[in-house]
């Protein structure tokens, strides 16, 4: 009994064969990553200290630390959210729940995916028209977060307007048949179903916020700032403007010091990417249904 | 003679042309349980939707002809929510919703604005004890409904719907994931029920409409074929031939 054939024989060679063909490609994927990471801390590591983190750069940014860039990158981060996840998740929720199957919504999706995909740099030539000129914020920490709020939106509708889909439908259609209105079944039912996956979107999109450069260097970011901002119609340094020019515009910078500002760059970045894989880890474990 | 709680003329549904229910007429009187067999794709559970309304969520349903509930055409009504809330519903696999057991059932009176909970406390247990279900959750009546198992979901769901305090429940083949035990002790109140509300039972058990049902009617194909008195139909007194090969099991 169970002999194998030449033909069993056969597929099990060609299955051993694509597992480790597609295996390989997976270790092909992750390399960058590895050596990315490698080099910086090999190249940057050294750079890392308190000192570095929080005093100001001098020395025609030559020497000294980055904390203006680091604040300038959460304030810029902050003023991002505070306007993208309320107008974001608000959008969401009705595209979810409200909206009717019809052409029009259909369209609206399209246009959100489509949103996704426009260039940065082309969302910061939108920055500078609506922004800075057109309502006058001028170069400014609002208008480039304002800017970087317009890119990310797309990342935060479709992440919410998933989490709420996945919500099983049986649970709206008991709450309506109850007698419950749209609106008390997403606030009892749906929202605490979906607020995991809604914070997941969210985290996602403060990493990406932090790491873009083409949207704020024409909207509010600066070259080099004397001074802390203050409000948000301050300009203000920002990190990963501040990796561009150490690395391209400034003569004769200390090899290390480019290398340990895209350190502290990617560990925000990861920082937040992690944070959001294990918040969903843990929700996960705690799924209700 | 008192009124009929439900009128039904003339009811048809389609779904994007496709007719699943003709003409349908029929009355369900104040307090009793109204039953309704038939094999699958008969149009019962469409049935139950378009007197509740849930028809308006679906929008490829069309609806035609007249429900009076209580005497009034609900096509008319204003407040949809408060006429659903009036109408408990329970459908054939539970859905516990995503809450602990107590909230489950608070949720209902919640929605109407029941605020202190001693209230609430009292309406669960009450609720609770007549769906069969309370002496197994007594103590623990904040863990997730999700987690009980497939019977007493039905059962917690069964305590919901009666948590609304309905005038008329609306019964979906609720034993189908139920056990025989719990089932006789649901059918046990369902028949105390009877006596302050007005109840529709669709079961594909044909010897569960005979245990309950005042009246029965038998769906097929999307029509009524015959309403009559339970036992009549059962003993075969008026009886289409469709309807007897069903009851007796020749088909469906």
């Amino acid at each position: 009994m169970f002999e194998a054939t030449a033909r069993n024989r056969r597929a099990q060679r060609v299955q051993k064969l694509y597992a480790i063909l597609f295996g390989l490609m997976t270790a092909l994927l992750i390399l960058p990553v590895l050596i990315i990471l490698g080099t910086l801390i090999y190249k940057g590591g050294s750079m890392i200290s308190i000192d570095f983190l929080f005093t100001e750069p001098t020395n025609g940014m030559t020497e000294g630390g980055i904390f203006p860039a680091l604040l300038g990158t959460v304030w810029l981060v902050s003023v991002a959210l505070l306007a993208s996840v309320p107008l974001g998740v608000a959008a969401a929720i009705y595209l979810s729940e409200y909206a009717p199957d019809n052409w029009l919504t259909r369209a609206i999706n399209l246009a959100i995916i489509n949103l996704a995909g426009v260039p940065s740099i082309v969302h910061a030539l939108f920055g500078v028209g609506a922004f800075v000129i057109f309502f006058g914020f001028g170069t400014s920490i609002l208008a480039a977060s304002l800017t970087l709020a317009i890119m990310t939106l797309p990342v935060v509708i479709v992440s919410t307007k998933e989490s709420l889909q996945a919500v099983p439908q049986a649970f709206r259609v008991a709450c309506w048949n109850m007698g419950a209105t749209r609106w008390q079944t997403i606030r009892r039912v749906v929202l605490p179903n979906a607020v995991s996956g809604i914070l997941t979107g969210i985290i996602l999109e403060v990493s990406r916020t932090t790491g873009e450069t083409a949207p704020i260097m024409f909207t509010g970011a600066v070259f080099f700032s004397p001074y802390l901002p203050q409000g948000i119609f301050d300009q203000t340094m920002a990190l990963s403007l501040h990796l561009f020019v150490v690395t391209t515009q400034v003569p004769e910078v200390p090899e290390a010091l480019p290398y340990g500002v895209a350190l502290v760059l990617i560990f925000l970045v990861l920082l937040m990417n992690s944070l959001s894989i294990g918040f969903r880890m843990y929700l996960r474990g705690k799924k209700k249904w | 003679m008192v009124a009929p709680k439900l009128v039904v003329e003339g009811l048809s549904i389609s779904y994007g042309g496709k007719t699943v229910l003709h003409d349908i007429n029929l009355e369900v009187q104040e307090n009793e349980i109204f039953g309704i067999i038939g094999p699958a794709n008969a149009g019962k559970t469409s049935f139950l939707k378009a007197i509740n309304r849930m028809s308006d969520f679906e929008s490829d349903m069309q609806v035609s002809g007249t429900i009076r509930f209580n005497g009034r055409d609900i096509r008319t009504l204003r407040n949809l929510y408060a006429y659903r809330s009036r109408i408990g519903v329970v459908f054939p696999l539970p859905v516990g919703l995503p809450l602990t057991i107590y909230e489950n059932v608070a949720l209902a009176p919640r929605l109407r604005g029941v605020k202190h909970r001693d209230e609430l406390d009292e309406m669960v247990e009450r609720c609770l004890k007549r769906a069969a279900l309370w002496e197994e959750v007594k103590d623990r009546l904040h863990v997730l409904g999700s987690l009980l198992s497939g019977g007493q979901q039905q059962r917690l769901t069964i305590a919901r719907a009666l948590s609304q305090e309905p005038e008329l429940l609306m019964l979906d083949e609720f034993s189908i994931a139920v056990d025989p035990v719990t089932t006789m002790r649901i059918e046990d109140v369902l028949k105390e029920l009877k006596r302050e509300i007005t109840i529709i039972l669709v079961t594909n058990l044909v010897q569960q409409a005979r245990r309950l049902a005042d009246r029965t009617a038998f769906f097929l194909e999307g029509k009524c074929v015959e309403i009559a008195e339970t036992e009549a139909l059962f003993t075969g007194t008026v009886q289409d031939q469709r309807t007897r090969d069903y009851i007796e099991g020749r088909f469906g």
